[in-house]
């Protein structure tokens, strides 16, 4: 959006011909060149970012010299030096990172096939929908911390467990946005392929399932993001076995490892970033050759 | 629908398709008594007689409302009257939509493509028909632009291209100028006409618009509003292929507003 900019009678060359009146002109909009709107879109959040990291130095510096407790919030260089150069953590930190990974991309995955047939079941009958439906809104509703006792005692505290809290977490998006996108179709496209005597299954693969590509490359970045989430969270439930980001992030918190535990907290952060951005970018190469996301 | 196998040639080639004599053995749609009703009771037409003939084009205006997209409904089988007999004398209809309906992934050609492919079309000869469809509506180098980088009245005429291929014999047109700006309208009203007389298919046609009704026609319908019924017929005596400049004849204006009368008539 361009700044608004009222032109003010304080402006050279609008003093004479336009004094201040209660009721002015409409506020003009400056409008900005795309160059210069680029820049600021990419300049302004540097200038965030700076001052963000300004701010974690001041309070790192207030735990430090006024607290006594410096591990609890590091100054910012540690972290980076945590994340980048220490070479004792940094094995850690990758084998976490790599763990998280892989447990969210199983659980998106398995979330993504579940929640596209959770759709196209319910988008084939009415009567379908209404008795399925309810239970998708469920799943978003359960409080998956009063599941860990009944998850750990059916599937252990190790991968499968965490495999299927992040699906709880990743599957509501796709169910619900893939079933919105297949039913965006309308009255007149359903005509033309009935009126060929196309059949349910004609009609899904040629006009449902491309019409709601849109609404399911939304689903799954939602999704693709509450997998590293859950992935993280699930980690914190069950800590057996090979443990990702979730179970270094305690860790680290129980021994009083500030520095590590930031680094930690950067990565996860990072990875949920990362998720975003790459299906964004998916999304435009799949789809963005004919349809305008605004 | 009942429908009877297709059995009469069609017209021979030579003769211009202007106002044949309707209910002859020519006849595609035959319409007898039809009435609709919806489930939720509302009454979309009533006492319907209706006939359109080999080489006919009929023009239905009647008020929003009255029934006559139901009309082509009926006769496309996508609804079925709850009184009365419709018979469509062939399988080749296409059906024109008040919206392009194109497929926006699509670009024109497999657009085009879309209903000789759903009817099992190899593709060789899909391509064939696309190519000659997307000739005759005029579109030929826009084959490889998505929809959205069309104009409304080239998505019209992408829609048109794609009943085209199925080589129909009564083409049902509900309002598919409707949303268009007057010029493009016009233009793509002489354009049908050609394709008329050059196709020798016959025409149901809906409209708001009563010029545009007389213009296109051989025999224009007029309906009453809801429940609609048919309070007038004109046949329409200018020959075909038409001058656009009939349009600015008195007798094409005082067939306007006969037509356009009958219609105040029905409307009270």
């Amino acid at each position: 959006m361009a700044v608004d900019t009222r032109v003010s009678a304080a402006e050279p060359g609008a003093v004479a011909v336009a004094p201040p009146r209660l009721s002015g002109p409409r506020p003009v909009r400056r409008a900005l060149s795309p160059r210069a709107a680029r820049t600021r879109n990419v300049v302004l959040p540097i200038v965030v970012f700076v001052a963000l990291i300004g701010l974690g130095y001041l309070i790192a510096l207030y735990y430090d010299r006024v607290r006594g407790l410096p591990f609890l919030v590091p100054y910012p260089h540690l972290v980076v030096d945590r994340i980048f150069l220490d070479a004792d953590f940094r094995p850690d930190l990758l084998e976490a990172l790599g763990n998280t990974a892989l447990i969210a991309v199983i659980g998106l995955a398995i979330a993504i096939v579940l929640g596209v047939a959770w759709a196209v079941l319910m988008v084939q009958a009415k009567w379908i929908e209404s008795a399925l439906f309810p239970y998708a809104v469920v799943l978003q509703c359960i409080p998956i911390l009063a599941l860990v006792p009944l998850i750990g005692s059916l599937f252990g505290y190790e991968m499968p467990s965490r495999i299927i809290v992040t699906v709880m977490f990743a599957l509501f998006p796709m169910v619900a946005n893939t079933l919105f996108g297949l039913q965006s179709i309308d009255r007149g496209q359903r005509e033309l392929f009935q009126l060929q005597g196309a059949s349910r299954l004609t009609l899904l693969v040629k006009l449902r399932f491309p019409a709601a590509l849109p609404s399911i490359f939304i689903g799954l970045r939602n999704s693709a993001g509450l997998s590293v989430i859950g992935a993280i969270v699930a980690d914190q439930f069950f800590q057996r076995g090979r443990g990702g980001l979730g179970v270094l992030i305690s860790v680290m918190n129980q021994r009083l490892n500030g520095a590590e535990m930031f680094a930690a907290i950067v990565v996860a952060s990072a990875l949920g970033v990362l998720v975003f951005v790459a299906f964004g970018w998916l999304r435009r190469l799949a789809i963005g050759r004919w349809y305008d996301a605004n | 629908m009942t429908s009877t196998t297709t059995t009469s040639p069609t017209p021979a080639a030579s003769a211009p398709p202007a106002a044949a004599p309707h209910g002859g053995q020519g006849t595609l749609l035959d319409f007898r008594d039809v009435a609709m009703q919806f489930p939720n009771g509302t009454v979309a037409l009533r006492g319907v007689d209706l006939t359109v003939d080999r080489g006919e084009f009929v023009t239905v205006v009647g008020p929003s409302g009255c029934g006559k997209s139901t009309l082509l409904r009926i006769a496309s089988g996508l609804e079925n009257a709850s009184e009365g007999t419709a018979e469509v004398d062939t399988d080749r209809i296409g059906y024109v939509f008040q919206d392009a309906t194109l497929l926006p992934w699509r670009n024109v050609e497999a657009n085009v493509e879309l209903l000789a492919e759903l009817n099992g079309l190899g593709a060789g000869a899909r391509r064939a028909a696309a190519a000659e469809a997307i000739e005759l509506v005029g579109l030929a180098g826009f084959e490889k632009s998505l929809p959205k980088e069309l104009s409304g009245g080239m998505r019209m005429r992408t829609s048109l291209a794609r009943s085209l291929t199925l080589d129909p014999e009564l083409f049902l047109f509900d309002e598919p100028f409707g949303a268009l700006d007057e010029i493009t309208r016009e233009r793509l009203n002489d354009e049908l006409l050609r394709l008329f007389v050059e196709k020798r298919f016959a025409g149901l046609f809906i409209t708001h618009s009563v010029s545009e009704a007389v213009y296109l026609s051989t025999r224009v319908i007029v309906m009453s509003g809801r429940p609609g019924a048919i309070v007038g017929e004109f046949d329409v005596p200018f020959p075909m292929p038409r001058d656009p400049d009939i349009r600015f004849t008195p007798e094409f204006a005082e067939l306007v507003g006969e037509v356009s009368h009958a219609l105040r008539e029905g409307h009270r």
